[in-house]
């Protein structure tokens, strides 16, 4: 059960625009990438991080008959933005760009998607905005992609998936957040894996629900990443948005890690205050998926741990079946933090949408 | 405030500590490079004896990757936890201005001194032309 | 703010909780002199020509060099020399007598699991089952072992378990966290077939060697990462043996998570939750809420315990948990100990805090 509040003018940080097919991302390669993508039959970058057809993918109300959800601008609009009332909605386009091997495929790739988000989604609605996608697989070659992109301020952010070849934190990935630091960008860093390894520290599980329930680990994992690396040390106007992560596991994972540095901070000695401040100050949750506890006393409860009402930021995650109807803000959220959810804390953000 | 001659200055050398025990009070009393500085001897944490933790030095950064070390054996680093704590002043080198090991008062005063001014010193033959630790208590 | 600084000094001796530590980590010795005479001549041979090796490619150190060398407390040396948790009187005189420890659960460390070569893994959790004996519960009652499994090779971790099932020596079969596989996977399943018979719970020790990086993302830099890392392990390997299904197929398998801390657990249950609802096509065979098969099947020990500001968090964490969930532990002689004392700065009733401390152990293990 959701609350009522109303979502009219919130802004949704989170929905998933689909690439329909490889074909419709044909126009935005070069005559080289575009010849090798017909003579080699490259395929489809669909992942297994969302099957297809798995429910989780796709509300079965906003699911179509045919071909992909969410995989038009009219859809889209109708769907995510109209249902809810919202004003701004940031698309994530989970393409599998960073699974790919080679770099240069990849950054082919990146530079399609987000030429084609350009052509397909922001040109036709002005309430649309989007994460550039980016090879991650080369730190030049994402700085190079993000600066080709980054005069449109259309573009908010710079997305990344969780579990990437290496911790997001380790520092050859910094000059991309020299650049998102640069543009007034967050990093969105989403659920999803490059599959470059298992995706648990145990190995590869039998199950789709394991691989989607592994995601909350592997944001804890990152979070001690980005704060152990010294990220935020290096450039502290950064902010690193956590994008269908969950949040409920926040405050543990934090009591966690500043016990442990209490005691091994001389390893990191860069990290000169607790992790739970550092958090509080660069890390931000999108809403959805709520793993809520069973009552919405509870949820007050958890939210009290979180110590901060400044951290969750609105979001849908349109199209996947997170929540039924328009029941995105569960019970146990207060009318005043769900205005901040909603708007304000999007807002200090996400820069460039002030 | 009463004050407790605890040892004879010499008995404990630069670098050195000695853990004495005052109205019930374990306390460990350090000499840095002649100067004597006294904490209680539980950390604040879980109570572990801070005496039997390493002194060790001062590591800082200006920026992720540097690391600056200084201040050579004058942080005392529990012997659980790990938790550091700067011996001149008792503050944790984690969160200084929030957690502390308690700190006392200790000065050096000459044999003549403790005998006019009748300190404490119950265990202690006192010399005149020694010097002496003296604990504030 | 909730930094409880002591202060306050006590002259007397106080008499403590009377406890039981469900995590305390004894080791050799020496191995040739206390673990060789129940090795085979043939694996004392290799051990003195290929070491041990496991999935990891330091042979006589971790991949992170910890906190503290051995990782250990730094006044846990026993004076007579040895290894900290080597030196049996020590350990009474440091730990068991001033801490009132009524039941000490051994968990050895390092002592043949996870090793690569599966003949020698099981020759040597053999020989330290007989050490544990040897060495520490026939010298000492307070104390029980753990039935040491080479779980790489389930078939012979199941002749190892009905070697000694009924032997009251033991309290619970000890396995390592990092497994080759997720734990909840089929390979595994006869280990838990075997517990089930010999009616002893399984303890899933944090740390091991399983080979896989220990995040999902690659391998971090830095030791406090892989330290905290061992709550997302644990929780990976809990998730598995839900959605496996394992507890519908043993219904009778009581799991302990040791060395894990435990406040991630709620935030956990209602994921799996909110994912089984969604995904029951997928895993048909778990026919009751992961919250519902953690609650009736999965323990936890305590340490070690996390420390929120304000402490009082906690008390929603154990309460959502459960009280009757969590079994006390100090990982002694290990650095991130925690003190029975001081472990739980926060007032509670002293039903619960008997429970917290000793009862549910002495339940669970049913030692009443």
């Amino acid at each position: 059960m959701g609350s009522s509040i109303i979502t009219k003018g919130a802004i949704d940080c989170d929905i998933h625009p689909s690439v329909p097919n490889i074909e419709a991302l044909l126009p935005y390669f070069s005559d080289h990438w575009r010849d090798t993508i017909s003579q080699r039959g490259v395929h489809d970058l669909q992942t297994i991080a969302y099957p297809k057809n798995a429910p989780l993918t796709a509300r079965p109300d906003w699911r179509p008959k045919l071909g992909m959800p969410a995989a038009d601008a009219n859809v889209i609009s109708t769907q995510a933005l109209d249902t809810f009332q919202t004003s701004i909605a940031i698309c994530n386009c989970l393409y599998g760009v960073q699974l790919l091997m080679s770099e240069d495929l990849a950054a082919a790739f990146a530079s399609a998607v987000n030429d084609w988000m350009v052509a397909e989604l922001l040109n036709k609605d002005p309430r649309l905005r989007a994460s550039i996608v980016i090879p991650t697989q080369n730190s030049e070659m994402a700085v190079a992609e993000i600066e080709r992109v980054a005069s449109d301020p259309r573009f908010v952010s710079i997305l990344m998936l969780v579990m990437d070849e290496k911790p997001l934190g380790r520092r050859s990935y910094w000059p991309i957040y020299a650049a998102a630091q640069r543009h007034n960008m967050p990093i969105c860093v989403h659920a999803g894996s490059a599959y470059k390894h298992p995706v648990t520290s145990v190995g590869w599980p039998s199950y789709y629900a394991e691989d989607y329930a592994s995601q909350a680990p592997a944001f804890h994992n990152m979070v001690s990443s980005f704060i152990c690396e010294g990220v935020f040390s290096e450039y502290p106007d950064l902010k690193v948005v956590l994008a269908e992560s969950g949040f409920s596991w926040l405050p543990a994972h934090l009591w966690r890690l500043t016990k442990f540095w209490r005691g091994l901070r001389a390893e990191i000695p860069w990290v000169d205050r607790t992790p739970t401040e550092i958090a509080r100050d660069h890390i931000r949750l999108t809403l959805q998926p709520v793993d809520a506890p069973p009552t919405s006393e509870q949820l007050e409860r958890l939210m009290d741990h979180m110590g901060s009402d400044e951290m969750i930021i609105f979001s849908t995650d349109y199209p996947h079946w997170q929540f039924d109807g328009v029941d995105v803000i569960p019970e146990g959220i207060s009318g005043e933090l769900a205005r901040k959810i909603m708007v304000d804390n999007p807002k200090n953000t996400y820069p460039r949408l002030q | 405030m009463t004050k407790y001659v605890v040892a004879a200055a010499n008995e404990i050398l630069p670098g050195q500590r000695k853990l004495v025990n005052v109205r019930g009070r374990p306390i460990l009393i350090f000499n840095l490079d002649g100067d004597y500085f006294g904490i209680l001897d539980r950390c604040p944490h879980q109570g572990a004896s801070l005496c039997k933790g390493q002194l060790v030095g001062l590591v800082e950064s200006d920026r992720p990757g540097q690391y600056n070390f200084t201040r050579s054996n004058e942080i005392i680093r529990c012997a659980w936890h790990g938790w550091e704590f700067d011996i001149r002043t008792g503050k944790s080198r984690c969160e200084p201005e929030k957690i502390k090991a308690t700190q006392y008062n200790i000065d050096t005063k000459t044999g003549s001194e403790v005998i006019e001014e009748a300190y404490e010193a119950e265990t202690f033959d006192v010399a005149i032309e020694d010097n002496y630790v003296v604990v504030h208590l | 703010m909730n930094i409880q600084v002591m202060d306050r000094v006590t002259t007397g001796q106080k008499i403590n909780l009377a406890i039981a530590d469900c995590d305390i980590h004894p080791t050799p010795k020496s191995v040739p002199v206390e673990i060789y005479p129940y090795l085979s001549k043939r694996w004392q041979d290799y051990m003195e020509t290929y070491g041990i090796i496991y999935r990891q490619g330091f042979p006589t150190g971790p991949a992170f060099p910890k906190g503290q060398p051995n990782a250990a407390r730094r006044d846990a040396y026993p004076p007579g020399g040895g290894k900290p948790g080597s030196d049996l009187d020590f350990m009474r005189s440091q730990h068991l007598d001033p801490n009132n420890v009524q039941l000490g659960i051994l968990n050895p460390l390092s002592c043949g699991q996870g090793v690569q070569n599966l003949d020698f893994s099981a020759a040597y959790c053999n020989a330290v089952n007989h050490w544990q004996i040897v060495e520490w519960t026939s010298k000492e009652s307070r104390l029980k072992a753990s039935l040491m499994v080479p779980y790489e090779d389930p078939l012979a971790s199941v002749k190892e378990i009905d070697l000694w099932g009924g032997d009251n020596n033991f309290a619970q079969i000890l396995l390592l966290s990092r497994t080759a596989e997720p734990l909840g996977q089929r390979k595994y399943w006869p280990i838990f077939e075997a517990a089930c018979r010999a009616n002893l719970p399984v303890a899933v020790h944090a740390f091991g060697y399983g080979g896989a990086p220990v995040t999902g993302g690659g391998w971090p830099s830095f030791y406090i990462e892989e330290m905290v890392g061992h709550a997302e392990n644990t929780q990976s390997l809990l998730t598995s043996m839900v959605f496996e299904g394992v507890f519908e197929r043993f219904p009778t398998l009581k799991l302990i998570l040791v060395e894990a801390g435990f406040a991630w657990l709620p935030a956990l249950s209602w994921r799996l939750d909110k994912l089984w609802n969604r995904m029951r096509a997928e895993i048909p065979h778990v026919t009751r809420p992961p919250s519902e098969l953690i609650r009736q099947h999965v323990w936890l020990t305590t340490q070690p315990m996390e420390e929120p500001e304000p402490r009082e968090h906690l008390l929603d964490t154990i309460e959502w948990i459960g009280w009757e969930k969590l079994l006390f532990a100090t990982d002694y002689p290990h650095w991130d100990f925690d003190e029975p004392s001081r472990a739980l700065p926060i007032r509670i009733g002293k039903e619960q805090k008997e429970a917290f401390f000793l009862k549910n152990a002495l339940e669970l293990y049913n030692l009443n």
